[in-house]
């Protein structure tokens, strides 16, 4: 990847403490104006969804009783107020509440937690077999074929049809198995990871691909360096940076993915609601209650271009062509 | 070239009969029974029949083998025979549908239309306003418009389609009443006033649709552009005195457009698979919405058949976007 640059002069090196790279990487990457404000809305959307249940204590599943239930029920957000005289607002709950009376902040931040854990998990998996064939294919020739045609074949599958019959297949024996929450937690993470890891494994067996040949490789394998050793050792670092990249818009994806599968109404069950099951409940509701739509919806969007910039600042700010300029 | 396509094509046999195994193993594992509706008084072996009568009985071989048969010979043949009036599939069994006992190959023809309405307008305004607005942000790039551009296109594609749906049918339909919010498949065109309906109901699905597609390919666009931009012949062009206009519009047009013609094939499939999504946004009575009823009435017949549908479509435009470059660069040659 890097080309081999001449020698820096040596009394510059010598004067300056050695620098570690990412620190050269986190200077590009602040450079990016899109990208640090992603960052920056990101880390609020993570940090209001885990964290803020601490400070918001409503308890996103409890549903009042009795004369409360009529009280609290449909409450609009606060900010109504401000056009509607008569709005039904409450200050205990600034984002209103649903129908059966529970606190939509609590409900956004407990679906925010889910949606973000499925986009994480499921990145990582689809990184993981991405990464893992990706490699294989590259580096052990005889496995290249195969694995690409399997990747091909994975690439020519009509995804979301195939994701919504294998929901409506599994989603019974692994609610039984691991609990209606758990159950489908890990078949939507198992299914959004086995569908989209072609990308990477393209990317990073293009890359593998070349690396093979280079010296250092060749170097590494003269000493004896067993095939195992090299690839983690010499190769996979190599190979960090679009793997990275594609991390950060793999968790997008997956986002999409999830919301897009509660809202045809094949994902969490509504007692466990993620943004896109909340969209999807309200939806039949719209008319009244627009905000229960705004905010999940504005919620996945905010994050998944959030994401998408820190993944263009990324992918400047590893390319060492770019870095310094 | 010529060698190349029937390579392709041949290759593209193994495939698709793959994947039509991938989709029949997967329902095959389907837990729902097509007789859970029957009446719990109908006795035992008049389900065990009934189940006999829609082909169950068979060994797993056997059935995939007959709906192979059915999908590739008979329904070709029940085809010919509408349009030409032969009847070549005189007698023949079709691929039935469990949930209306009716061909889903008839079926999926009534509700085609509709999908193909709403996405074919989509996807030639999505090109139309995308072709400008990527030469014009990759000519003066780095400028307000590319900018701006670049924002709204990053937009385009984080807001997901049931989000982007939703948004505009709440300003749209709900604040300002301009477009109704459920699209009418009923609506027949005949006169001026009843085409300007057909108009308003569309507008909202197709602008959804078009949003997405119009930011994927402005952008590459705009990529194209700006590599032909700084290719040696477009200083030659200036340097024999053309107009600019001829330079860019003539000169780096075209030669932009043919990775961007490519893109556009590579991307039907997958507006279809986005379809699905608006179409039930809009409930607008297409194959998406069609397969996702299926899905949840256990209709596998007509699962198995959507899906390889969109399987085709898939492969199929793979292949038309790999010979399209090879036609439109004479740079690229296969063979």
């Amino acid at each position: 990847m890097t080309e081999p640059a001449a020698a820096p002069p040596r009394d510059e090196s010598m004067a300056r403490p050695p620098r570690n790279q990412w620190w050269d990487v986190w200077d590009q990457f602040r450079k990016h104006t899109g990208a640090l404000v992603g960052a920056t809305i990101f880390a609020v959307i993570v940090l209001g969804a885990f964290l803020g249940p601490l400070v918001w204590h409503a308890d996103p599943q409890v549903v009042p009783t009795g004369r409360d239930f009529i009280t609290l029920r449909d409450t609009r957000p606060i900010y109504v107020a401000l056009w509607d005289e008569g709005a039904k607002v409450n200050w205990a709950h600034p984002l209103g509440t649903d129908n059966l009376g529970r606190d939509t902040l609590a409900r956004m931040m407990s679906g925010g937690q889910i949606s973000l854990l499925v986009g994480f998990t499921a990145m990582g998996l689809s990184i993981l077999l991405g990464t893992l064939i990706g490699v294989l294919a590259g580096f052990f020739r005889p496995a290249d074929g195969p694995l690409m045609r399997l990747t091909d074949l994975f690439l020519a599958l009509p995804l979301l049809p195939l994701l919504l019959v294998s929901v409506l297949l599994f989603r019974e024996p692994l609610a039984n198995a691991f609990g209606p929450e758990g159950g489908v937690f890990i078949l939507i993470v198992t299914l959004v990871g086995i569908t989209s890891w072609m990308q990477t494994a393209r990317i990073v067996r293009g890359e593998v691909l070349a690396l093979k040949e280079r010296e250092f490789v060749l170097a590494a394998r003269s000493i004896g360096t067993p095939a195992r050793r090299v690839v983690m050792r010499h190769v996979l670092p190599n190979v960090l940076s679009p793997i990275m990249v594609s991390a950060t818009l793999g968790i997008a994806t997956a986002i999409i993915t999830e919301s897009a599968l509660s809202f045809l109404g094949f994902g969490f069950p509504p007692d466990f609601p993620t943004w896109g099951r909340l969209l999807f409940d309200s939806v039949d509701r719209m008319q009244l209650y627009p905000e229960r739509v705004i905010w999940p919806g504005l919620a996945i969007s905010l994050t998944v271009l959030s994401v998408n910039y820190i993944g263009d600042g990324l992918r400047d700010a590893l390319d060492p062509r770019i870095r310094g300029r | 070239m010529l060698t190349y396509t029937y390579r392709r094509l041949l290759i593209s046999i193994p495939t698709l009969l793959f994947i039509s195994l991938v989709i029949f193993l997967l329902l095959e594992l389907a837990p729902g029974d097509p007789m859970a509706q029957v009446p719990l008084t109908v006795p035992d072996e008049v389900k065990q029949k009934m189940r006999e009568a829609l082909g169950l009985g068979e060994p797993l071989h056997v059935r995939f083998g007959l709906w192979l048969w059915q999908f590739f010979v008979i329904e070709p043949l029940h085809l010919i025979d509408n349009l030409f009036g032969t009847t070549f599939a005189e007698g023949q069994q079709r691929v039935i549908s469990w949930q209306t006992r009716s061909p889903v190959m008839d079926i999926v023809a009534q509700r085609m239309p509709q999908t193909l309405w709403v996405v074919g307008t989509a996807y030639v305004v999505a090109v139309l306003i995308a072709v400008p607005i990527g030469v014009y942000s990759a000519y003066r790039q780095y400028s307000l418009f590319d900018q701006a551009g670049t924002f709204i296109t990053m937009i385009g594609f984080s807001i997901p389609p049931f989000f982007s749906g939703v948004l505009v049918i709440v300003i749209f339909s709900i604040q300002l009443g301009w477009f109704p919010s459920i699209y009418d498949t009923t609506h027949v065109v005949n006169d001026w006033d009843s085409f300007v309906v057909q108009l308003k109901q569309m507008v909202m699905p197709v602008m959804v649709l078009a949003l997405q597609i119009t930011s994927q390919i402005s952008r590459y666009m705009r990529a194209s552009m700006l590599d032909n931009l700084g290719q040696d012949y477009v200083r030659t062009a200036r340097a024999k005195g053309m107009r600019e206009k001829t330079v860019v519009l003539v000169h780096v047009l075209r030669n932009s457009l043919i990775p961007v013609v490519t893109v556009v094939a590579l991307l039907v499939p997958s507006i279809f698979g986005g379809a699905i999504i608006t179409e039930q946004v809009f409930k607008v009575n297409g194959i998406g919405q069609l397969l996702i009823t299926a899905i949840q009435a256990n209709d596998l017949p007509m699962v198995q058949t959507l899906t390889f549908i969109f399987a085709v479509l898939i492969v199929l435009f793979n292949l038309i976007a790999d010979i399209l470059y090879g036609i439109l660069d004479p740079r690229i040659r296969y063979d």
